[in-house]
């Protein structure tokens, strides 16, 4: 029976838990913190030693732990990448910006359980030579920064942060930095920006790599909350042991943020590909279903961005035959397990893991207008094809959800998406140009006929002025 | 006017610049400590702001002007943000915007924050608050309010009266 596994919210919600110092500690907590730090160098095969903080690298990316920000890019190789060499500080920083639509996972963790993140924060300083780390929360959670601090706090007076942590001779200080309401502020380069005081205009790649030239150009790594958390338990079980759980290449434990028409949405933990996306959406213990008398007819698996998938679609998926040989095997959506690597196959992506549910009463057209005034509103204005494109989709599509559309609105937006993709600095114009070019293909029929209606009934009745008012003043 | 940034702030200030090698780094907290204090953001607190961190004005000004949180007049006492994006739209947030509005006598079309004439309500659509899952939400001043519904509207508008 597919079921939760809960490793990040075991005691999330647990009665009695509280996120003050002394519940963490009597629930085993900074025990990984005292692990790490008794460490001895390992003698190697060949004579060398590797350093404590070596091996705790190594444990990380052997874990094979996936970055649960969007991206989904190896933890372990992103520490590896990091310029040792320079001279310069290595900083790192918590991308505690959550702002995808559709995604509330890292909000229970700083609200229910500060001082697993603040833990994981600090292992993952200590195993790669960090003095210096910020938070950085998004500037809607005021509450979620004052916890924050509070733990902080706690963990200095104990000792767990501060000059010489636990008499170890390392030091280490984090301070909550917040941002104030931009979704750009998620992107790491922007957010780097940000936390310089600066616009958060995302760096161009090369060579603003975080890992050689990040925060006041020094070498940085910048992780999502939920994946720091995980170091702690890499570090608690050893890295073979957390590797079994989950699936090949898609290990651990993952936090599915459920919402939209599903009878109880809700945040789930799950084993990275143990699920379906059929079961997140409609088993008893997770959505429980749609409401009453209502099919399904889209699913955004992954946070706004990514590439929405249709009711009934059928995916090629590789799969290892019984005869060990690879082989392209037909997925219907809700057998496609919910893991990195499937949904990839699929065409679209588990991002940050937010599962946005639509059904049959919904106007596709109105969902997609939603999102595209999402991204207009967010685009920073850097470069033009998204400045421009991102405002002109959501405008078109304000027409055609306000009885205004053209039957040629449906090539009108795919020709604009198709011009931000790929010609901009960050990944904000694939973020802004996939919805609009997977609803739009997937959903053609119904922004045809909507174009094609209206067009009919304009002809009779002239464009109405608020249409025109609309179309002057809207964003 | 004379702006005048009172001693206990200037000290919170002045230990939250300690957190950064840089100072203008530090530009962020300060702008959301004084507008915490003040209300609003002025061109005097702007100027202040940028001669605390031994920076131009245009330097602070550019990031009043494009972070959503800051503001440059003020703005009502109880300052209603209603999620505009897709889950809480499914959940009907807009039927929650125009309930606050039309209870406030405000426009529920307009597309800015909108402040009532005795200045104690501002009613704000903003973008995903995250927390889709107990859509639709609300954030009045620093209180999330989750699941919101008529009867939820109508307790938020009581107090603020």
């Amino acid at each position: 029976m597919p079921q939760e596994f809960r490793l990040i919210l075991k005691n999330v919600d647990q009665a009695g838990y509280t996120s003050d110092m002394e519940c963490y500690l009597r629930h085993g907590g900074y025990e990984a913190l005292k692990k790490v730090l008794a460490l001895a160098p390992k003698d190697l095969p060949d004579g060398k030693k590797m350093s404590p903080q070596e091996q705790v690298r190594e444990d990380v990316k052997a874990s094979g732990l996936r970055g649960r920000g969007g991206a989904g890019f190896s933890c372990g190789l992103k520490w590896s990448l990091v310029d040792r060499r320079s001279g310069k500080p290595i900083y790192l920083i918590c991308n505690a910006d959550e702002s995808e639509p559709g995604t509330f996972k890292d909000r229970q963790i700083m609200h229910k359980d500060p001082h697993q993140l603040i833990e994981g924060m600090i292992l993952s300083c200590w195993a790669n030579d960090v003095k210096l780390a910020y938070l950085y929360i998004r500037g809607e959670m005021p509450e979620g920064a004052r916890i924050l601090n509070r733990a902080l706090k706690e963990a200095r007076a104990k000792g767990f942060l501060g000059k010489n942590i636990l008499g170890s001779g390392y030091d280490l200080e984090i301070h909550v930095h917040r941002g104030a309401g931009a979704y750009i502020c998620g992107e790491e380069t922007g957010l780097i920006e940000s936390l310089e005081g600066k616009r958060p205009y995302p760096r161009i790649k090369p060579p603003y790599f975080p890992a050689v030239l990040g925060l006041y150009q020094c070498p940085t790594i910048v992780n999502n909350v939920e994946t720091l958390c995980h170091v702690k338990h890499i570090v608690n079980m050893g890295s073979a042991e957390y590797a079994k759980l989950g699936t090949p290449n898609n290990t651990g434990t993952r936090i599915v943020s459920l919402s939209g028409d599903v009878k109880r949405p809700g945040y789930f933990e799950i084993e990275v590909g143990k699920v379906t996306l059929g079961e997140l959406i409609n088993h008893d213990n997770f959505g429980q279903g749609l409401r009453d008398g209502r099919k399904l007819k889209a699913v955004i698996p992954g946070g706004s961005s990514a590439k929405v998938l249709k009711a009934g679609e059928v995916f090629k998926l590789n799969r290892k035959g019984a005869d060990g040989q690879m082989a392209k095997v037909d997925v219907p959506l809700l057998d496609l397990p919910y893991d990195f690597d499937s949904l990839q196959q699929a065409g679209t992506m588990s991002g940050s893991s937010a599962v946005i549910v639509m059904d049959d009463s919904r106007d596709i057209v109105d969902c997609l207008a939603n999102v595209s005034e999402f991204y207009a509103h967010e685009s920073c204005g850097q470069c033009t094809p998204c400045r421009e494109g991102s405002l002109w989709m959501s405008k078109a599509l304000h027409r055609m959800t306000h009885g205004e559309g053209r039957k040629a609105d449906a090539d009108y937006l795919v020709k604009i998406a198709s011009n931000i993709q790929g010609r901009t600095i960050c990944a904000f114009g694939e973020a802004c140009a996939w919805p609009v070019l997977s609803f739009v293909s997937k959903f053609r029929d119904e922004f045809e006929a909507k174009g094609a209606a209206d067009e009919a009934r304009t002809k009779v009745a002239g464009q109405s002025p608020e249409i025109k008012a609309a179309a002057s003043t809207h964003r | 006017m004379t702006f005048t940034v009172p001693t206990p702030l200037e000290a919170e200030i002045d230990e939250l610049i300690t957190h950064y090698p840089q100072k203008r780094s530090a530009s962020l907290m300060l702008l959301h400590a004084l507008q915490e204090h003040f209300g609003w953001i002025s061109k005097e607190a702007m100027e202040w702001t940028a001669a605390k961190l031994g920076l131009q004005p245009i330097n602070v000004y550019e990031l009043v002007t494009f972070y959503p949180m800051f503001r440059q007049e003020p703005l009502g006492k109880t300052h209603i943000k209603v999620c505009r994006t897709l889950s809480c739209a499914l959940a009907g947030s807009a039927d929650v915007r125009k309930h606050f509005c039309d209870k406030l006598g405000l426009d529920a079309h307009a597309h800015v924050p909108q402040t009532t004439p005795d200045g104690k309500f501002t009613v704000e659509f903003v973008e995903c608050l995250a927390s889709c899952g107990t859509a639709p939400v609300v954030l009045v001043n620093e209180t999330l309010h989750e699941k919101v519904g008529t009867a939820q509207a109508a307790e938020i508008i009581a107090q603020g009266r």
